[in-house]
């Protein structure tokens, strides 16, 4: 007993490891500064004077009624991109885990190319390719296909890992030789088995939707403006503070979301987690 | 015949919005003559452009490795609390849209930002480093090292905790266990993620974009040919050079990575 807290005495008393530690502390500033000079600079009057010349929240409202739109249609787009994966990618992740021929690996590597090849690179490709059909290049389903495409793949990866583990395969076994038909066999069993990675899937759809620019700025019509495009142009148009107050509105808008995703994944996961290998 | 029917709507959907488009894309430097394919080697300006996108992202890649690398030795093994929600703070600009770093970076380092306020009371002069390669930089780093933090504390998590200590309780000296402890427990992790920080970098376009950079990047050279000057054949032809590129590193890394390389990428 003595010899444990001795130990732990002389461990608190030193510092360890002083070089790591700076090296994170600078890392933790370098990080965390520029987030409170930008949240900050969104709320004085003037950047320039700083903190001496008062807090407001009018470039909050006046970025609120020049972009506010794109803050929605940003959510919209992204959860629109979930639900495509969903239907396209988890039948087609089930697929992939089940087939040992060279044809699915060879899908499965070609399905990943989009994430591997600058945004830029489909970009250009999907306007050369539709440009011409105005109906569809106008309208938000044309940023709606990029996103798909590039947010397929890790969709499609995290699934079939999951429904690649060999409890999986037999409790599909024992649920087929019950004589369950391959809908229920698919929504009934597993898809509720492997739920935790069907939602951690969706959570890096969104995320990678909402914030997904490269693509983006190159696909959208003044009418398609989303929250990153907004962000850019008022980088490049409006006086600092209020692009500092939409950066601030992005944070908002964006973030709670995302930490509210994170905490039911991480509910869904508590739930299920320990299903199907050790439950009932 | 079930899994036919599962995959084909994955499969159309790629097929039209991406195999398609990009089959189109790669046959269009052809109508200007198969030269135009090797035009980021031939063309003086494209190649200087290349070179300094290289350049600009290897050096970010060691940079953010070595430091996210010490980062997730610090934090992988150490339980204080706040660890979890400092980590989660350290990770956060991952949500963040390129613009938004290349903006925090002018916001520091532009003409009206804190660091020209203090090279001014201190110096006497408002020093800037936002438009040029230092700021390019570190814009770069700010996005590459959230990354690269969550792969190396995952790693060091599981760790093994007792071939460091045998080894410090033998009198190793430092370098020796930074040598024979830690890198061949972080090698794998260090090689996958660099391969996509590296890939990522060479294709980062919204940063660059937003600092307008007088340190040209191959993003911005595809992007100025295709808007500015309606120069589709060319823009195809670098951006091919581009993916190319980041692909095969990708793929390299895959390849003599095995396990660890997927591990990160997921």
């Amino acid at each position: 007993m003595r010899g444990g807290a001795d130990v732990k005495l002389r461990r608190r008393g030193r510092v360890d490891a002083p070089v790591l530690l700076g090296i994170t502390v600078l890392v933790t500033l370098f990080t965390v500064l520029p987030m409170l000079v930008s949240v900050g600079a969104g709320l004085t009057n003037n950047f320039s004077r700083g903190w001496a010349s008062g807090f407001t929240t009018r470039w909050l409202v006046e970025v609120w009624s020049l972009y506010g739109a794109t803050a929605w249609r940003s959510v919209a787009l992204a959860l629109s991109c979930v639900v495509v994966a969903l239907l396209v990618g988890v039948p087609c992740a089930w697929a992939l885990a089940r087939s040992r021929s060279r044809w699915a690996r060879a899908f499965e590597e070609l399905l990943t190319l989009p994430v591997a090849v600058p945004g830029l690179a489909t970009a250009l490709a999907l306007i050369l390719a539709y440009g011409e059909l105005r109906g569809f290049r106008q309208s938000f389903a044309f940023i709606l296909v990029g996103h798909v495409v590039f947010t397929l793949p890790f969709m499609v990866r995290t699934v079939a890992a999951a429904f690649a583990r060999d409890d999986l395969v037999a409790l599909e076994e024992a649920a087929r030789s019950l004589g369950a038909s391959f809908l229920q066999r698919f929504l009934g069993v597993l898809v509720p088995a492997i739920a935790p990675s069907i939602v951690a899937g969706s959570l890096m759809v969104f995320t990678l939707s909402v914030g997904e620019f490269n693509l983006t700025w190159m696909l959208h019509t003044p009418l398609t403006r989303t929250l990153p495009v907004g962000l850019a142009d008022s980088y490049a148009s409006m006086r600092i503070e209020i692009g500092s107050a939409y950066t601030l509105v992005f944070f908002v808008v964006i973030l709670p979301v995302l930490w509210g995703m994170q905490a039911a994944a991480r509910w869904i996961e508590q739930r299920h987690g320990a299903l199907p290998s050790h439950g009932r | 015949m079930i899994a036919a029917f599962c995959i084909a709507p994955a499969a159309v959907v790629f097929a039209a919005f991406w195999l398609l488009p990009m089959a189109e894309l790669a046959w269009l430097p052809s109508t200007k003559g198969a030269a135009t394919y090797f035009a980021v080697l031939t063309e003086p300006r494209y190649l200087k452009s290349l070179v300094q996108t290289t350049v600009l992202s290897v050096a970010v890649t060691l940079v953010s490795l070595v430091v996210a690398a010490a980062v997730g030795l610090y934090l992988g093994r150490r339980e204080f609390a706040g660890r979890r929600l400092l980590l989660s703070v350290l990770t956060l600009p991952l949500s963040f849209p390129g613009v938004i770093v290349g903006f925090f970076v002018i916001l520091v380092g532009g003409r009206q930002g804190p660091f020209a306020d203090l090279t001014d009371a201190l110096a006497g002069q408002r020093i800037t480093f936002a438009y040029g390669l230092t700021g390019l930089f570190l814009a770069y780093v700010y996005f590459s090292l959230p990354r690269a933090i969550a792969s190396f504390t995952a790693v060091v998590e599981r760790m093994d905790r007792e071939l460091e200590e045998a080894a410090r309780s033998l009198a190793a000296p430092r370098w020796a266990i930074v040598r024979d402890v830690w890198w061949p427990a972080l090698q794998p992790t260090a090689l996958a993620v660099g391969a996509i920080l590296f890939a990522t970098a060479m294709g980062a376009f919204g940063t660059a974009f937003t600092l307008a950079s007088r340190y040209e990047v191959l993003p911005i050279t595809i992007y100025n040919e295709f808007t500015n000057y309606a120069n589709f054949a060319l823009a195809a032809s670098l951006s091919i050079a581009l993916g190319v590129m980041t692909w095969a590193v990708l793929f390299v890394a895959r390849r003599f990575g095995g396990a660890a390389a997927a591990g990160a990428a997921a």
